[in-house]
């Protein structure tokens, strides 16, 4: 087959294909020109930024466990004006969509602050918000696990940007359908699904916790069950588009989140093993479709049969 | 750095757990300088998941060598690893040792840490440094002989007095050095104690830090250390720093 159309919409962004790559697992992109070519990504969502420079947390941040690994690098960013100074001129330059991942630190007005500013900027192609990042101390909840605050700081979001506005959910909730509902209803235009869930580690020679920050974000392959049934269930019950992500290595396990119900994928963990691994899943999805006699991705997603 | 598949060319036990293994990487060999590291893949089920960092022990026109001691998962696996395998290796990656040649050079190792300065003794050769070895006990001094081929003064320390100087390595240090530029590599205890031996005779040291990585690429912002201009990468901005810049 000739023409296969892998190219998707998320509110006014039109990507050319439907892999991106997580919040967080891709820097802000320069570090990976030595592996992959850039361009054929289908967009760049960067580590997250707060208005103001963050240290992040004490080490060890990272450590591995079965089929996965637990982070807690609590925001580590170099603030809203370095970004734009350091980091965005090399952003602007690649011709791919770029997605700016931000949250806020205490006050969710500093979301505010930020879009204001992000909205003049023309290559930020759109804006994901953040609010369930589980490695930020002193907060009792993250805005996630309550849809009123959801709904209330998405909507608050909206009166001030045309830009394509994609929400990011913690898994760590009761129900995310609910969460979900509640940043469509505060007018986001896409969600991501799903943030780290919540794990520890202890090392037992020692008896102590093997991240400094005792608790922290569980990510790879062992959580992918539980993102692809996350998506499924929200799938029939959002109107608006899934960036699905959680434990996507390969072709096979992008496939599973899209006929789950996901109109993109986002590769996080895998990219620390196999820095190249996006542009073969983009390739791999091509070859899925050919092989099944698909033209166009968009037949597949939800396409789940039950 | 790349990514790049490479042919194993020997794998091969030292003794003990210490493996020595030779991988024909002709890109890498070239760019390598002392102090830097490989990442491998070593498996590809996700057990273990993540790659491992090993640094470059040696290199030669084409291929680079790891020095290596079986911990856990991962070294066992690299361990059962047979000559015309392919391996999936990330590399050169890091800041190596800011060497210069002249008088004065001061190797120190202690333990496994010797596995890069094996690289930069060779490099150094001509200036003479001194090498200090030091270890728990006998078994885990390695390389001795290597160094001492290469014509270099090596002076061995073991807690337990089976081999050299009985007592540890920084008490042998302040017995031969009061002057001078130290490279070392090792145990976080130890290299805290060659900081502290350094900044009293207020001579320069160059210490190669290891900290748990996830991509050794630089974006995952795991493997940090508390410098006096805040936390920086021990994959980029390391894995060597100055010991004057460390806060413990
Ligand atoms: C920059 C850098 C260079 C390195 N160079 C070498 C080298 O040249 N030769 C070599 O043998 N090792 C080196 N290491 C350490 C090596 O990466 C670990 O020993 C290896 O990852 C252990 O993997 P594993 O799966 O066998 O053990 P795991 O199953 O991961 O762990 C087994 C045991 O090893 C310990 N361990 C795991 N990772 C480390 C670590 N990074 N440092 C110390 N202990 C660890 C664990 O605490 C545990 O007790 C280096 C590490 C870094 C960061
Ligand atoms: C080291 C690390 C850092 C992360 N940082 C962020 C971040 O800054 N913002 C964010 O929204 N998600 C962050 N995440 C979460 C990922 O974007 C992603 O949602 C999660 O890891 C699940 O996908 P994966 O299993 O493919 O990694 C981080 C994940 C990891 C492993």
């Amino acid at each position: 087959m000739k023409n296969i159309n892998l190219s998707i919409e998320i509110g006014k962004l039109k990507l050319k294909n439907p892999v991106l790559v997580c919040s967080g697992t891709f820097g802000y992109a320069e570090e990976f020109v030595d592996f992959i070519d850039l361009k054929k990504l289908g967009a760049i969502v960067t580590k997250t930024i707060t208005l103001k420079p963050r240290i992040g947390n004490l080490p060890p941040r990272t450590c591995e466990t079965p089929a996965g690994m637990l982070n807690s690098i609590g925001l580590e960013n170099p603030g809203l004006e370095v970004f734009i100074k350091e980091k965005l001129p090399f952003l602007k330059k690649l011709g791919v969509p770029i997605i700016l991942s931000i949250a806020s630190e205490e006050e969710p007005q500093e979301f505010i602050e930020l879009v204001t500013r992000l909205d003049k900027i023309e290559e930020v192609a759109a804006i994901e918000l953040n609010i369930s990042c589980p490695n930020v101390k002193g907060r009792k909840h993250l805005i996630s696990q309550d849809p009123l605050a959801t709904k209330e700081i998405v909507s608050e979001i909206r009166e001030i940007t045309k830009k394509t506005l994609i929400t990011k959910l913690s898994p760590n909730v009761t129900s995310i359908v609910e969460i979900a509902q509640a940043a469509q209803d505060g007018g986001s235009d896409a969600v991501s699904l799903i943030n780290t869930l919540s794990g520890m580690s202890i090392d037992v020679d020692k008896r102590i916790p093997k991240i400094a920050s005792i608790s922290a974000g569980l990510s790879g392959p062992a959580i992918r069950p539980v993102a692809v049934k996350m998506v499924w269930d929200t799938f029939n019950k959002i109107k608006i588009p899934i960036i699905g992500m959680g434990g996507i290595m390969d072709a096979a396990s992008a496939l599973e989140f899209i006929i789950a119900g996901a109109s993109a994928v986002a590769i996080g963990t895998a990219n620390f093993i196999n820095p190249k691994v996006s542009e073969e899943i983009i390739l791999g999805l091509k070859e899925y479709l050919e092989r099944n006699k698909i033209s166009n991705i968009k037949e597949l997603v939800g396409s789940l049969k039950v | 750095m790349k990514q790049l598949a490479a042919k194993l060319i020997s794998n091969k036990k030292v003794k003990g757990n210490y493996w020595h293994c030779v991988i024909d990487a002709p890109f890498i060999a070239k760019k390598a300088s002392p102090g830097q590291f490989l990442n491998i893949k070593l498996s590809d089920s996700f057990d273990p998941l993540l790659r491992r960092p090993f640094s470059i022990h040696n290199c030669s026109a084409k291929k680079v060598e790891i020095l290596y001691e079986v911990l856990g998962k991962g070294t066992q696996i690299l361990s059962q690893k047979k000559p015309g395998e392919t391996l999936d290796i990330i590399g050169p990656i890091g800041k190596g040792f800011d060497y210069k040649a002249g008088s004065g050079q001061i190797i120190v190792a202690g333990g496994m840490g010797v596995a890069p300065l094996v690289f930069l003794a060779k490099v150094l050769a001509k200036s003479k440094p001194r090498v200090f070895l030091g270890a728990r006990t006998k078994e885990q001094i390695l390389c001795a002989k290597e160094l001492k081929a290469l014509g270099l003064y090596v002076e061995v320390s073991t807690d337990d007095g089976t081999a050299g100087f009985k007592g540890k390595i920084t008490e042998l240090l302040r017995n031969n050095i009061s002057s001078g530029m130290i490279y070392a590599c090792g145990p976080k205890a130890m290299l805290k104690a060659v900081a502290e031996f350094s900044s009293g005779l207020k001579i320069p040291a160059q210490l190669s830090l290891e900290e748990h990585m996830s991509c050794a690429i630089g974006v995952c912002l795991g493997c940090v250390v508390k410098t006096k201009a805040g936390l920086k990468r021990v994959c980029k901005e390391g894995p060597v720093f100055n010991a004057a810049d460390l806060i413990w």
